[in-house]
């Protein structure tokens, strides 16, 4: 449960409720002192005492005042430690979570639970502990004044105080699936906003801003009739409470009327009865704002506690030794949760240390699924992935990903300059290992350009930096921990061809021999590899060199074809020249 | 002030409305005063044993009934009014926000980041609404309730009045007084939040990166840095807001206790002011200082709302595209030229300076170049997303300026790299162009971009309903869509920006063959990054820093040996 992180703030959750309860028992003799005044001061017409009660109200205001001011304090102590161990604790699970984990949730929702919907449990958190007591104290206690008042009289308030907690309840119930419709109906509406910008130039080319802007229109009055059917519903709670306290208070009156005439009552004590009531009403409008706000904070809570309740879904091995950077995958397959067919299906190869494996397919054909498994981001549903001849499952994953550098499709830096971010993950990597790392990475080049070099910023995301620089620089990253294990994961995309084969030539001829692999869509990417894996719709069709699969595997093949030969125009010079440019120049 | 104008010019088709609201608040304040003085009545006669004239107090017991009841129909009605007013008011705006993106120059939409221009439309909607419903339901309440309150206390006891008038200030000054302090805090705490979120967006939203590079302890170091000085920040901010209430609470206490000693003495010093009198002075006291509480909110609510309203109205008020024609383009046979053509998106940096392009009816044109060099921007001519400064560009000899948007538009097929698909089902998506489309051609116009063998693998087919921009579909299916959509309608025209990555190169083959069956006899300009396409187009348009700086077929062009064979060696010959 999320409010472990509460009991830390024991002390402050328990004297802050206290202090107001404090408070709400001075306001609670405010009344009694009234009916002193009248029955007493006036009817005895005693003056002194009349000023000795002021000075009481002025003295139980003050108390009132410290007391409130105390128990404010202590609730905010409490409400902002709380929401940062809170966040503290999120953030840290999250950190923790798996490749399948994040894709079950999605990272944009991660970030709303960590942001607003901690911030909603904290403004509910203070608010509970300020008001929570206050309010039920408030009613009972002049519930409990009334009846040592006048019994008799005080039976009203218990008919009336259920009454009223009845309509009101019944009245926020039925208002919340209509506040959640209202949600769902600004969603609509929020989307249709949201699609109109984004793919302005198809509505445009399509023509059809009119149909557009008709389509709008239906979802912006769907929203406005829910809005308005709700408001009617919750405007129903004030003018309900008012009503059933003000025909209380003519009951109360009358009943009041017949103990005076019996003898029984003073009028005092009835416009004591009277302020009880009165102040029974306010504290009951604060409740219903009070559960509003409650009720979002429990939603908030509820979607924070199913981010605690998915634990990574990974054991953790002890095994802090790679013997050798070989890969082995014996009958692999992979189903992603939620999925029912297979992403990976029966993959088996080995990859000897210091070997460069291409992995080549369509989209969607299962490649990086497969080096995923590597890193072990994922947990292979059947079969095994063995480094160094042993399972995956064994080592330390901290250890395991230390020792791959793994560079993945979208290429992402983090704000900070481009010596923090090639140092990330390689806190002690030298001047000239980062320098190397560059060069290597053919990104030397146009980092000295850079009007501060290596310290240049980068901007969040990288935003200030081309595609192809981005690309350059993770891989440079990647390099600079000299990891045994290099996964390469499309990230050449943005290069042009020329610095492509550059780059595979300096990273063959990396001093700390990686097992390097090569994901890509273009076949000129991993022709050269000492083996490829061709995957279709998750399976090896192919496995071999590049000569062999020409010929025996057509999905190669057909991709070869596809990239280096317009087929039915015919260019045949075209294919052979590439072919006999591409194979001694990587020889070399 | 011009934002109130503004803000009143929509409310006023409502004006009934305002009226009814001024009409129920009037009526609710009315009978919220009246209780007090009718409990007060009812009270007075309660002198003592024996002595209670029922007769008499019947009726004002009767007449609290009949105020409790018309109150609460008051108030109900007042909020029903309300809700109608606000929900209406901005129902209107954000339709007016939206009917304005769908017309404004595209020079606009693509300088302001979408975010930025939604939230316009869709959280300052709300935000207005909220303040203009809170500023309804209890300014104008308020204020009527301290008047009448004053008034009635005037009537009653001017001494006990003058009391409660010189008191209240003290609490608006104190409230005042801790505002300001506090709002010191409030700013700590605003920055220390932005830089808290900043950090959660990279390492939340980067978090597959953070586990590749096993960065997960250093993330969590950078997080309790900012995490702790929000604490800090926020602690500060929570305890200093809270402070106000009780405050204020205090000096309302004081005014009570000022009213009981004066009202007291008052009742003794005999000038016609009685105990019943005391005890509704007693209940206003309360009533009186609520509102000045509740109006500082408001004032700070309406701030807002104003500052909300203002970024509305700047989005509405935003010059729309020029209308200059209203002929439309129709038969089009698909001449397009560009004559002396210069344009640029910023008049300080010269982008395309006298182009000039003919292409023939039916030729396919390959534009070929660099990233950066303006290709895209000659897709935003071609179709008028922005307007060229010098020279002319025209369709069979007519310039495009002298035919509406609309019928230029329609008369290309325009599939782009990005691709766009709208919630909604496939079906809808690929008759987006043309919603009069029979099944039989919907389903020709899938096959023909090869979607349909992967659309009938979907769980519900063409009936299949995809999230917002397109969903869990991958993004060659999307663009196969994206293809299938162009299909159905097929334009005289073709735009089309090949895509680089996306799709694999064996569905892409499929697509290029799709391509040139639909470009055959149609006019096609093409972005054009595959050797093939490049190699049949008629002419091929080499462009660097906006300018052509080559034209003419591959042969050509290679054989003159300059910027294209360049250009050649380097992206298609394989090393």
């Amino acid at each position: 449960m999320i409010w472990q992180y509460l009991k830390q703030y024991k002390k402050e959750c328990i004297l802050s409720p206290l202090f107001k309860m404090l408070e709400a028992a001075f306001e609670l003799f405010v009344p009694l002192v009234v009916a002193s005044v009248i029955d007493r001061g006036l009817g005895g017409n005693d003056r002194t005492h009349i000023y000795h009660m002021a000075a009481l109200l002025v003295g139980l205001s003050a108390l009132g005042l410290v007391c409130s001011i105390t128990a404010q304090f202590f609730s905010a102590k409490a409400a902002a430690g709380f929401a940062a161990k809170l966040r503290h604790a999120l953030f840290a699970h999250i950190q923790s979570l798996s490749y399948a984990d994040l894709d079950s949730f999605g990272t944009p929702r991660l970030i709303t639970r960590i942001s607003s919907d901690v911030t909603q449990v904290q403004t509910g958190v203070n608010l509970f502990l300020r008001l929570i007591m206050r309010a039920p104290f408030v009613v009972f206690g002049a519930m409990i004044m009334a009846f040592m008042v006048d019994a008799k009289s005080a039976l009203v308030f218990c008919v009336v105080i259920p009454l009223l907690l009845a309509a009101a309840f019944s009245i926020i119930v039925g208002c919340i699936p209509l506040y959640k419709k209202v949600q769902d109906h600004l969603d609509a509406v929020t989307t249709a906003a949201r699609e109109n910008l984004t793919g302005v130039r198809v509505i445009r080319a399509f023509a059809k801003e009119e149909q557009e802007r008709r389509a709008f229109e239906q979802k912006n009055d769907a929203l406005c009739a829910v809005q308005k059917f709700t408001g009617k519903i919750s405007a129903l709670l004030n003018p309900i409470t008012y009503l059933m306290i003000n025909i209380a208070i003519a009951v109360l009156i009358y009943t009041g009327a017949l103990r005076v005439n019996s003898g029984a009552l003073t009028q005092g004590e009835v416009v004591a009865l009277y302020n009880y009531m009165a102040q029974i009403l306010t504290e009951l409008i604060k409740m219903a704002n009070l559960v509003i706000t409650m009720t979002r904070a429990a939603a908030s809570s509820s979607r924070i506690q199913e981010v605690f309740a998915t634990h990574s879904s990974m054991e953790n091995g002890t095994d802090q030794h790679l013997d050798s950077a070989d890969v082995v995958f014996r009958n692999v397959s992979l189903t992603y949760r939620g999925d029912t067919a297979p992403s990976l299906a029966n993959i088996s190869f080995a990859a000897k240390e210091g070997q460069t494996i291409g992995v080549i397919g369509a989209t969607g054909s299962g490649k990086s699924t497969l080096v995923h498994l590597i890193s072990r981001f994922y947990d292979a549903t059947e079969g095994e992935v063995l480094i160094g001849g042993k399972p995956v499952q064994t080592y330390d994953t901290a250890l395991l990903r230390d020792q791959i550098g793994i560079v993945p499709q979208k290429a992402v830096l983090f704000k900070g300059s481009i010596r923090a971010n090639l140092m990330n993950g390689a806190p002690d990597a030298s001047e000239e290992d980062l320098q190397k790392a560059l060069d290597r990475a053919q990104a030397l080049a146009f980092v000295k350009e850079k009007p501060h070099g290596i310290e240049e910023m980068i901007e969040q995301g990288g935003r200030n930096l081309s595609g192809g620089q981005r690309q350059r620089l993770t891989i440079a990253r990647a390099l600079v921990r000299k990891p045994r294990i290099l996964i390469l994961d499309d990230s050449s995309s943005a290069l042009d061809y020329a610095t492509e084969a550059a780059l595979r030539k300096s990273i063959q001829a990396c001093d700390f021999h990686p097992t390097v692999f090569i994901v890509s869509q273009r076949a000129s990417s991993v022709m050269h590899a000492d083996q490829i894996i061709v995957l279709d719709n998750g399976e090896m069709v192919g496995l071999g060199r590049h000569e062999d699969l020409l010929q025996r595997c057509p999905v190669y093949a057909e991709i070869y074809d596809s990239q280096f030969a317009p087929q039915e125009q015919g260019a045949p010079q075209e294919q052979g020249a590439s072919q006999e440019q591409g194979a001694p120049a990587e020889q070399a | 002030m011009k934002t109130i104008r503004k803000i009143l010019s929509i409310i006023k088709p409502y004006s009934v409305f305002v009226v009814f609201s001024l009409l129920f608040a009037a009526a609710s304040v009315l009978f919220t005063l009246m209780i007090p003085v009718l409990a007060g009545d009812a009270i007075d006669l309660l002198v003592g044993a024996n002595q209670v004239p029922f007769s008499l107090l019947g009726p004002k017991l009767l007449s609290i009934g009949g105020c409790a009841a018309g109150l609460a129909l008051a108030q109900w009605l007042l909020g029903v009014v309300n809700n109608k007013l606000v929900f209406h008011t901005v129902h209107d705006l954000r339709f007016k926000a939206f009917a304005n993106i769908t017309v404004l120059p595209l020079s606009y939409l693509d300088a302001n980041p979408s975010g930025k221009t939604m939230n316009r439309m869709i959280a300052d909607a709300d935000q207005l609404a909220d303040g203009l419903l809170m500023g309804f339901s209890q300014l104008f309440t308020g204020v009527l309730t301290i008047v009448g309150t004053l008034v009635i206390m005037f009537m009653k006891s001017v001494s006990v009045a003058f009391v409660v008038v010189l008191v209240t200030p003290i609490s608006l000054f104190a409230a005042s007084f801790i505002a300001k302090r506090v709002y010191k805090y409030f700013t700590e705490q605003t920055k220390t939040r932005s830089e808290q979120t900043a950090v959660i967006d990279e390492m939340i939203g980067e978090k597959k990166t953070v586990t590749a590079l096993g960065l997960e302890a250093e993330a969590i170091a950078v997080f309790d840095q900012s995490n702790e000085a929000y604490r800090k920040a926020n602690l500060l901010a929570t305890f200093y807001s809270s402070i106000i209430n009780p405050t204020t609470r205090f000096v309302n206490n004081l005014v009570y206790a000022g009213v009981c000693l004066f009202g007291a003495l008052a009742v003794l010093a005999d000038g016609g002011f009685t105990i019943g009198a005391l005890s509704a002075m007693l209940a206003y006291a309360i009533q009186y200082t609520k509102p000045f509480n509740e109006i500082s909110g408001v004032v700070t609510e309406l701030q807002n709302a104003l500052a909300c309203a203002e970024n509305i109205f700047e989005l509405i008020d935003q010059p729309a595209e020029t209308i200059n024609a209203n002929a439309a383009l129709s038969d089009v046979k698909g001449n397009v030229s560009l004559e002396h053509v210069s344009f640029s998106y910023d008049k300080n940096k010269p982008l395309i300076e006298d182009l000039n392009v003919q292409a023939g009816a039916g030729k396919r044109v390959a534009i070929v170049g660099p990233t950066g060099c303006g290709k895209t921007t000659i897709i935003n001519l071609l179709m008028r997303f922005y307007d060229i400064d010098k020279g002319r560009i025209c369709v069979d000899d007519i310039d495009v300026r002298d035919v509406t948007r609309q019928s230029l538009r329609r008369s290309y097929g325009m599939v782009l790299q990005e691709t766009w698909l709208k919630a909604g089902t496939i079906r809808e998506n690929i008759m987006f162009g043309k919603p009069e489309a029979t099944e039989e051609e919907v389903v020709a116009a899938a096959k023909a971009a090869h979607a349909h063998s992967f659309i009938k693998r979907l769980s519900d087919g063409y009936d299949t309903k995809i999230g917002e921009d397109g969903g869990s579909l991958s993004q060659g299916q999307k663009q196969l869509l994206c293809i299938a959509r162009v299909m159905l309608s097929l334009p005289p025209m073709l735009i089309l920006d090949e895509a680089t990555s996306s799709i694999d190169t064996r569905t892409e083959i499929k697509i290029q063959k799709a391509f040139a069956a639909m470009m055959e006899g149609r006019t096609s300009f093409v972005v054009a990054h595959r050797l093939s396409t490049i190699k049949n187009a008629d002419i091929i348009l080499v462009m660097k820093d906006g300018r052509i700086i080559e034209s003419g077929t591959h042969e050509e062009l290679l054989e003159k040996g300059g910027f294209y064979h360049h250009l050649y060696h380097s992206q298609f010959a394989k090393v």
